[in-house]
């Protein structure tokens, strides 16, 4: 799996909170409609960023995992 | 009815009670929810200035802290014995750095960049002898109906 992507965010090797932490920093800089392409280590990111995108309204559009780096495709959309 | 904000109560000061708090507090901004902690009792001591990193963490009535060594079990007593308290300090704060959990300090520091609301309560500190002077920066002195204002509207609320 490969998406396009404009900016990337290296959250390996940092445990809960700090992953979702960084992302919301992150995306808060971004452009409406920019694509971030995170990765991390922390197992516990994947149900995390789930439930980030559900609650904030950005759109979490693939992730997958390969020899525990997690990558998640973020894209950060207008909030109503 | 759909949570705006956190008000979370630490009124604990040890290690691994101070991180709940701080970690529920920056994730809810994080989740765009208002977030305030209102610090009491032995929670005033996660504030002090330069005391964040050296909480510790008893083994004595803790039966649920884990055991230095798998498969030896240390018996619970033990936990009196002078030095005791700094060995399973010790021993958590390696756990912790191994499994890259940031310092309670660094999310303190992240907690203030987001804007969490840090309350100290006055009673408590007046209790304990705390003056405003021995807190670190970023923190708002208040007391029950304080955290109870922003707690009474569309909150969610835990004590730790």
């Amino acid at each position: 799996m490969s998406q396009n992507f404009d900016v990337e965010l290296d959250c390996k090797g940092m445990s809960c909170p700090m992953p979702i932490l960084k992302t919301k920093k992150f995306v808060d800089g971004m452009e409406v409609g920019q694509v971030v392409k995170m990765t991390a280590t922390d197992p516990g990111s994947v149900p995390d960023v789930q439930a980030w995108t559900k609650k904030t309204g950005h759109e979490l559009m693939d992730h997958d995992e390969q020899d525990g780096v997690y990558t998640f495709y973020i894209k950060k959309t207008e909030r109503a | 009815m759909t949570a705006q904000r956190l008000a979370i109560i630490a009124g604990h000061g040890t290690l691994d009670a101070a991180y709940p708090p701080l970690i529920l507090a920056t994730t809810a901004v994080a989740m765009d929810l208002e977030a305030a902690v209102f610090f009491t009792f032995y929670g005033l001591e996660i504030l002090k200035k330069g005391q964040a990193d050296k909480l510790q963490v008893s083994p004595i009535a803790n039966p649920a802290m884990p055991q230095p060594v798998p498969g030896i079990s240390v018996p619970n007593i033990l936990g009196m014995l002078p030095g005791m308290t700094a060995v399973a300090t010790s021993m958590m704060n390696n756990w912790m750095e191994k499994a890259n959990v940031a310092k309670l300090s660094e999310l303190i520091a992240m907690a203030l960049e987001l804007d969490v609301k840090l309350i100290a309560c006055q009673m408590t500190m007046d209790v304990m002898g705390i003056k405003r002077e021995d807190l670190i920066d970023g923190v708002e002195v208040g007391g029950a109906a304080t955290l109870l204002e922003f707690a009474s509207q569309d909150a969610i609320t835990f004590s730790f």
